[in-house]
Parts: structure tokens; sequence; C-alpha cells
């Protein structure tokens, strides 16, 4: 008695090394990405109008026309 | 006679007894001198007795607090502030550390020195690169040896660390009748009390010491020093900075920038250390709460079986 029966995708997935060993890269890759996104995404939501991205535009803009 | 049958009755129990308990504790009651001591009212109230000396005794030396200093060189402890830099999701506020640097160049980098940060440190995190090159440029530093041995000096660049006031101890002493000012890289870390102390010491001076206390030739009165005589004067007045964003220069103002930009000096990597910080906690709690459910999800089988227990038919 298989725990899963054959025709459902997580069959299909485990049956082969090679396509089992990609799917797990690629999630970590995938997730890793979301995850650092989001977080960072709620990390500078949290931090709005402190941190040197949310201040540099006055300071570039003046660097920049002195350079002209 | 019956008194005779009681008498006679006693000695022989207590015989009895006594030849029995021989037998059976012969090692202890021949090793043992003196039987009295050791019976078991005595032991209890000889254990009882140290007990309470020695609760005693420890009550009296380490329930009373000792004090190597008086209250005055103790110095008075500083009010904890709610700076918003040290809340756990907080970065810390850039523009603020800029208007910060803006007050230790302006005012305290004439005696404190900062030695620890280089100028690339700043890129990025507070001024721009352009902005960071001039301030570099502004100071002259020592080249290597040339083909003759002779060392030049040449403008400042940006993998240069920042110049200190005073070329070695013996002159900031010198320069200052004695004291020599503490470096400021990591200053927020090497005293009790960090920003608060900080914060408290540059605000607290008043404006004439109070009555009664004793302030030194030279020196000045702040009850946040430890001593409360300090070589530093009050530096920090409203409008002694003029801060390019428009921020009103007051002294609390100017006070709270500059301690917030010598956290930074001292802990430059806060910002990355509390953002990853709260990113492993999210997802290993995440692990965590996973592994407790494939736990539970493993184990109910085992933990809802019933066990029947059937006992043998008796043949009869």
């Amino acid at each position: 008695m298989s725990p899963l029966p054959t025709d459902s995708p997580e069959k299909g997935l485990i049956r082969r090394n090679a396509v089992y060993l990609t799917t797990i890269f690629a999630g970590a890759f995938a997730f890793e990405i979301a995850y650092d996104t989001g977080s960072n995404k709620i990390w500078d939501a949290m931090n709005r109008g402190r941190q040197w991205k949310d201040i540099k535009q006055r300071y570039m803009v003046a660097a920049e026309e002195d350079d002209e | 006679m019956l008194a005779r049958t009681v008498a006679r009755s006693v000695p022989f129990r207590g015989i009895a007894r006594q030849s029995l308990n021989r037998s059976s504790t012969r090692a202890s009651s021949s090793s043992a001198g003196a039987e009295s001591a050791n019976s078991p009212f005595n032991l209890t109230v000889t254990a009882s007795v140290a007990t309470a000396v020695a609760a005693g005794s420890a009550a009296y030396l380490y329930g009373q607090e000792a004090f190597a200093s008086t209250p005055a060189e103790e110095g008075l402890h500083p009010t904890a502030y709610p700076w918003e830099h040290a809340k756990w999701n907080k970065t810390f506020d850039h523009a603020g550390l800029r208007r910060g640097f803006q007050v230790y160049r302006e005012v305290c980098a004439s005696c404190h020195s900062l030695t620890r940060v280089p100028w690339r440190s700043f890129v990025g995190v507070m001024h721009t690169v352009d902005e960071m090159k001039a301030f570099a440029e502004e100071n002259e530093y020592d080249t290597e040896p040339n083909d003759q041995g002779e060392i030049e000096k040449r403008p400042g660049k940006l993998s240069d660390y920042i110049p200190a006031p005073y070329p070695n101890e013996e002159a900031a002493r010198a320069a200052n009748g004695g004291a020599l000012p503490p470096d400021l890289s990591l200053i927020v870390k090497g005293r009790h009390g960090g920003c608060d102390y900080i914060f408290s010491l540059l605000t607290g001076y008043p404006d004439e010491p109070p009555a009664g206390a004793t302030v030194a030739e030279g020196m000045n009165f702040n009850p946040y020093f430890p001593g409360t005589g300090i070589a530093m004067a009050r530096v920090l007045f409203d409008g002694v900075v003029e801060y390019e964003d428009g921020t009103p220069a007051t002294t609390s103002q100017m006070a709270k920038d500059v301690v917030e930009f010598l956290n930074w000096a001292a802990e430059p990597e806060m910002d990355d250390r509390k953002k990853m910080g709260v990113k492993a906690i999210a997802l290993l709690s995440g692990l965590f709460a996973i592994s407790v459910w494939v736990k539970r999800y493993k184990w109910s089988p085992i933990k809802t079986r019933k066990l029947v227990y059937n006992p043998p038919v008796s043949r009869r």
C-alpha cells in the first residue's frame, strides 16, 4: 500500500530523482526570493521615512545639479 | 508480686531489643563513639541550628547593599528615554544621523576623535559618495614613502579614517588641562547607560553648581558625570549649529541627533542586524510550528490507540 495514490502530482514528482531535486532547488530559490521581497517590503513599511533610500532624493538631486 | 512481674518483664524486652539491634546494626554502633550525640533528635537540632546560622549570616552579608562610592562619586543615574531607534523593529533615523554627524563635525570634532570610522562608511548611510569625497579631501594624510624615503602629504580618500584632532594622548591632555577627551567611536557601548547617559550628560549642565557642591579649578559641574566634576564644559546651546534641513537646532535636538549618530558609529550594523533577526525569527517560528504539527501527526496513532487487556479465562 503506497501512502499516495499513483496518479497524484506528488507521486509524479518523486518518481524521478532529477525532477525531485530540481523541484526542491527551484522551490528554495523561489521561496527565498519571495520571502526576502515580502519581508523587505514589510520592514520598509515599518520604517517609512527613516532609511537612507527614503531621504536620499533630496541630496542626490542637489549633487547632480552641481555636476552639470 | 505485681511490681516484680512488671520489673522483670521490662528488662527481658529490653534485652531482646538490644540484642536484636546489635545483631542488625553492628557496624554503625561499633564505629560510632558517642551514641547519644547521634540520636535523631540531636541530629535534627544540630542541622536546624547550622541552617539558621548560615541563613542568618548570608542575609546579614548580602541583604544590605554595599556601595564602594558615594552617590556623588557614582553620578546621577540617567533618565531612561524612549529612543525610537532602540526599538526592535526600527532602524536609525538616517536624517537624524546626518544631522548628528553635522553636530559632531562642527562641535565635538574639535576635541573628540572618531578614529575607528572611515569616510566610506557614511556613503549610502547619511551622505552621497560625492559629499563624502569632498569631506575626505579636506584633510591631509601621509603618503607612502617615495623613492627618496620622504613622506609627503596627499588629500584624503574615502578609505581613510577620520583624523583625530590631536596627534597623540599627551597633546590632547596638554590642550585640555590634563583631561583626555575620549574617542567617541564606541562611546555608546563603552558607557553605562549608553544613549541615555550621553544625552543626560550633554543636556544636564546646570546654570551654576548647586549650593554646597565643590567644583575644582578648571572643572565644570555635571550631576550625571561620576564624581560630578567634568573637564568638558557645556557645548550644546540653542542654535550653535544650523541644520541644512531646517530642523530647529535646540539643545535637546542636537543632543538627540548626536547621540543617535554616536550609536550608529558604535553599531553601524544595527539596521541590518535587526532586519536579519526579524527575518530569522519569523522563519524559524514557522519551521517550529511545522515541526510540532508533524510530530503530532506522526504520533497521533500512538497517542490515540487503546490497549485492551483480556484476562485469561480460567478453566474450571
